[in-house]
């Protein structure tokens, strides 16, 4: 789970203290009857930011996503894009364009026509629309498709073709709705740099649906993590990783060890919590804003932890097992030990060497161990 | 067990075919019958055909009935697809159940009730405005649309609800008013939907009897007032020789379009397997 | 513009037509009635309700309106053969007579009561038959083999459109004394008298069944194929038998079908004119005969009016409930 490339620490808009948000969701609620698909969600997000919108299914991603094309209108809240409130504008004259997730392609046009359809909407002159088309046929390799019908393509072709269409307007603002759920997963990744890259060359502010955490982190610049309705954590890629806000994100990103405990010493610089599941407490090295005696988690992720033959020196991050399930994963393998406490934890460990003889088995007693930087605390 | 099933299935379609078709046949056999009596063979001739073409009275209202059934197919095909888009596509409006049950009221409406009421309207419309002046073509035309176009909403509304809404809006996305939407979009995909309903309306225009009966005008008789005015009497040959070439046009034109489907069908498969072939 | 005089006449010309062009997209006819439509509130999608809900309010609704008005009022011997329903009485007052004769003669007279209940009876009986056959070809349809399915159903259809006239025509001459059922039988030397089956309640019910039978097969076909049939096997995996099965999966699953096709048959043969009147006897009561016979041949605008009135208020149950069911299939049209 490697963090995103992107995330290099120069294209921070958000923290810039001046900076105007290019799209501001200001508690937007939609409700569809008596059911609140979208809850006071409040969210900016900056030009030429590739923003991910990740959730589970049916938790309000493609609701929101379709309250910024104007295909919906909140119940409650408003939407402002360029400085400019979307509130009645009809999406025929909105600055936005959008990918839908079955693409819409229209099917009595040719690949060209498609492409091109919008482009007559705006009454663009024809020898320009003529350039522009092949211009962006060519940026999404599909020059010699042109005359082709919808049906006539490969699943991946017509997502280009979707691509194109939407792209071709020169929108401000570009939103995705699981762009690549379609794809099998080879031709995903593949297409998930493409995408990156294009985006990248445009300049164009990216809005991205998806509820695969692995594409959220290698796309975006920043994650929206979204449950029933509600905005839970907003960050980068590694922020969202490292540093989850509540169980619900540790759980949903990755996958974690919940140790759960009672906070017994609360310092500014460290904290101890008292797990009965491990064999010493858990001790990190930051502090956190619980009062003491509070039930938490200490999540630790499966990477971050070192299983050991001896026991390891500090009394405090560890913990003792059996292991009771490999899983031999090419680059590194995940190990399930079982702790004396009954509580199964997941361990993952890279397969450094060839050929390990005394690598670790079935029904090993082991010892887990991890740094005090490791953890994290959340509450429920 | 599973050959017996079988068996069981063949003998009720050979069965259930027979039933429907042989009538049909026997139409069809009885008018290249010499014989006057229709029913008792006297040796085959064609003489019927020439008679059936020398008979103004049926030829004038045959031709009276298509073109009724032409403009009452069209205006049918206008009011049904603007019924069908506002049901399919409008979500809830105001008189939407209204709206919904007159259009599928008259799919089951007895066909005495809709003319006699049809009638009765036209007549009282008469003395209050003047308007329609007698009744005629105008009055068949109207009663037929209000009956028709039930059977092209229900055509085009279960082929909306069908059709993958996000097309439209992604027409509407990239920048197409919703007039626009309906023209470049909508319309052309729903296309052979609409063509199945104009053929429905027309064909049943051309076969009403009973509605026509109530709000034709005297000198506007249809082909099946004509023709009920004659079987009435009995049976009689040039009657059979009409059905046959009535039947043969008929199945000359499910052929056409036979054909012409199962190629658009192969093309298709052709296409799909190129893409796949060539995916990349 | 006027400035330049200098200018040659060619160019001013092209300058005026450019004008004019311009005058003319901005006041082009539809601009002008777009603009005004949209001032006073209407916009398309007003118009797309608007312009089928007004055709069925005036063509439809209204008309029944009047038939109910009509049947209220009292024959005359005139054009038209009735009375005004409401009367002006001096300037504002209205004065509105009832007149329910005609309802009571309905009740009064026999001849309108039994043609109600031969009526139904007729439907029932032609719906049940219509089932019994319809129901196995549906069937055998819905699970032959895909390639096959779609000639099949063609088939069934195919009658549909060649004249419903004609085709109840076609059995005047199977059915009659002398026509191809008698002569085949007299061949045979089965019979030796002709059975009359001509001008009966049978020859109704024949008419009625082989009328009807594709909008039997219809909804019982798409209800059929639509069904999943792992349930089937689940069925007979967990000990039923092929017939037990059937009986207690597919027959239940199918009820909206036949419900369905029972009712697009049974309401409109309960008014059937044509088939009662071409293959039915002189004395064969149903009352799309007597309405038509009432309106045609005795000129009593009022009563038929009145039996149509009553013929509706028998159908208004089954109608309503078909259009729940058919509104159910169409997927209720809400999508938004
Ligand atoms: N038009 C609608 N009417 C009623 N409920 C709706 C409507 N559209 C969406 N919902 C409900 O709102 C909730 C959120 O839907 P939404 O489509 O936004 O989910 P999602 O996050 O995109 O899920 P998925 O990942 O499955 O696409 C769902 O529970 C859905 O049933
Ligand atoms: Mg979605």
């Amino acid at each position: 789970m490697a963090s995103g490339a992107r995330n290099d620490g120069r294209f921070e808009p958000w923290k810039a203290p001046g900076a105007e948000p290019y799209i501001r969701i200001d508690r937007v609620t939609k409700k569809f009857g008596d059911f609140m698909a979208v809850n006071d969600v409040s969210l900016k997000i900056y030009k030429k930011e590739l923003f991910c919108l990740l959730g589970g299914s049916g938790c309000g991603k493609t609701t929101l996503l379709r309250m910024l094309a104007g295909f919906e209108e909140p119940t409650a809240g408003k939407i402002f894009i360029d400085g400019v409130d979307m509130a009645g504008i009809p999406p025929y004259e909105r600055p936005v364009n959008m990918m839908f997730q079955s693409y819409a392609l229209f099917p009595h046009m040719t690949v060209e026509q498609n492409v091109a359809f919008g482009l007559h909407q705006d009454k663009v002159p024809k020898s320009e629309i003529r350039q522009r088309v092949t211009e962006m046929l060519d940026m999404v390799k599909l020059g010699q498709f042109g005359k082709r019908k919808p049906h006539q393509l490969s699943g991946g072709q017509r997502q280009r073709v979707a691509l194109a269409r939407a792209l071709v307007k020169r929108p401000k603002l570009l939103l995705l709705d699981e762009p690549l759920g379609a794809l099998d997963k080879k031709l995903r990744e593949h297409t998930q740099f493409e995408l990156v890259n294009l985006q990248e060359q445009l300049g164009v502010t990216f809005v991205v649906v998806t509820h695969d955490q692995e594409e959220a982190m290698t796309l975006s610049t920043r994650i929206g993590v979204m449950n029933a309705g509600e905005i839970v954590q907003v960050g980068t890629p590694s922020e969202i990783y490292e540093y989850p806000n509540s169980k619900f994100v540790a759980e949903f990103i990755g996958s974690v060890n919940m140790f759960e405990g009672r906070l017994i010493e609360d310092e500014p610089g460290h904290v101890r919590i008292h797990c009965p599941d491990l064999d010493g407490n858990v001790y990190v090295d930051h502090g956190v804003s619980s009062p003491p005696g509070a039930v938490v988690f200490a999540a630790v992720r499966p990477e971050k932890i070192v299983l050991s033959r001896d026991k390891p020196a500090s009394a405090d991050n560890m913990a003792h097992g059996i292991v009771k399930e490999i899983a031999y994963m090419g680059d590194m393998s995940t190990y399930l030990v079982r702790l004396d406490s009954g509580k199964m934890a997941r361990v993952t460990q890279p397969n450094t060497w060839r050929h390990a003889d005394d690598r670790i088995t079935w029904e090993e007693p082991v010892y887990l161990n991890w740094h005090p930087s490791s953890p994290v605390v959340v509450s429920e | 067990m599973s050959r017996k099933v079988p068996l069981f299935r063949l003998s009720v379609l050979v069965f259930g075919f027979a039933f429907l078709y042989v009538p049909i046949l026997s139409l069809i056999v009885y008018s290249f019958n010499k014989s006057r009596l229709v029913t008792v063979w006297a040796g085959f001739s064609t003489e019927w055909y020439g008679r059936l073409f020398e008979n103004q009275q049926i030829l004038g209202a045959a031709w009276l009935s298509l073109k009724i059934a032409a403009i009452n197919a069209t205006g049918a095909v206008i009011l049904g697809t603007l019924a069908g888009l506002a049901l399919a596509r409008f979500g809830q409006f105001r008189g939407r159940t209204i709206l919904s049950s007159m259009t599928t009221a008259p799919l089951v409406m007895p066909e005495v009730i809709t003319g006699l009421s049809l009638l009765l309207l036209f007549v009282a419309m008469e003395q209050i405005i003047g308007w329609p002046a007698g009744r005629g073509v105008t009055t068949i035309t109207i009663a037929h649309m209000t009956f028709t176009m039930a059977y092209v909403t229900v055509i085009v509304q279960s082929r909306l609800a069908t059709m993958d809404d996000s097309l439209e809006e992604a027409a509407m996305d990239l920048g197409a008013r919703p007039a626009k939407v309906f023209f470049l979009i909508t319309l052309p995909i729903i296309a052979p939907a609409l063509l199945s309903g104009w053929l429905l309306a027309f064909t049943i225009s051309l076969d009403d009897l009973v509605i026509a009966s109530f709000v034709a005008g005297p000198g506007s008789s249809t082909l099946p007032m004509v023709i009920f005015s004659k079987v009435r009497l009995g049976v009689s040959p040039d009657i059979n020789a009409l059905a046959s070439i009535m039947v043969l046009l008929v199945a000359i034109g499910v052929v056409i379009a036979g054909i012409l489907m199962s190629r658009q069908e192969k093309t298709r498969q052709r296409d799909m397997q190129m893409a796949i072939a060539e995916n990349q | 513009m006027t400035g330049r005089a200098e200018s040659p006449t060619s160019q001013r010309l092209s300058t005026g037509v450019q004008l004019i062009l311009r005058v003319l997209h901005h006041f082009a006819p539809h601009r002008w009635t777009h603009a005004r439509l949209l001032k006073w509130g209407v916009t398309g999608r007003t118009l797309v309700i608007a312009v089928p809900y007004l055709w069925l309010l005036l063509f439809f609704l209204v008309p029944f309106i009047i038939v109910l008005k009509i049947a209220f009022s009292e024959t005359q011997i005139a054009m038209p053969p009735y009375q005004p329903l409401v009367h002006w009485v001096g300037d504002k007052a209205v004065n509105l007579t009832l007149n329910f004769g005609n309802f009571l003669f309905l009740l009064e007279d026999n001849l309108y009561w039994k043609a109600f209940l031969n009526s139904l009876k007729v439907a029932g009986i032609s719906t049940f038959f219509c089932l019994l056959i319809g129901y196995p070809m549906a069937y055998a349809i819905a699970r032959a083999d895909s390639t096959k399915r779609n000639v099949l159903l063609m088939m069934v259809i195919l009658p549909f459109w060649t004249s419903f006239l004609l085709r109840v025509y076609a059995w005047i001459g199977i059915l009659k004394n002398n026509g191809l059922i008698n002569n085949f039988l007299l061949w045979t030397g089965v019979i030796d008298q002709p059975i009359v089956m001509l001008q009966t309640d049978f020859a109704i019910y024949v008419g009625i069944v082989y009328s009807y039978l594709p909008f039997m097969i219809l909804p019982l076909y798409s209800n059929l194929e639509k069904m999943d049939l792992t349930l089937l096997e689940a069925a007979q995996d967990l000990g039923c038998g092929p017939f037990k099965a059937f009986m207690k999966i597919t027959l239940p699953l199918s009820m909206p079908g036949i419900l369905a096709g029972s009712m697009l048959v049974f309401i409109p043969a309960v008014g059937e004119f044509v088939i009662p009147t071409l293959l039915g006897g002189p004395e064969s009561l149903m009352i799309g005969k007597v309405l038509w016979t009432e309106f045609f041949n005795n000129r009593d605008w009022p009563v038929a009016s009145a039996v149509a009135i009553a013929l509706l208020i028998f159908l208004v149950v089954p109608i309503v409930y078909f259009q729940r069911v058919q509104a159910r299939e169409t997927g209720g049209g809400v999508h938004r």
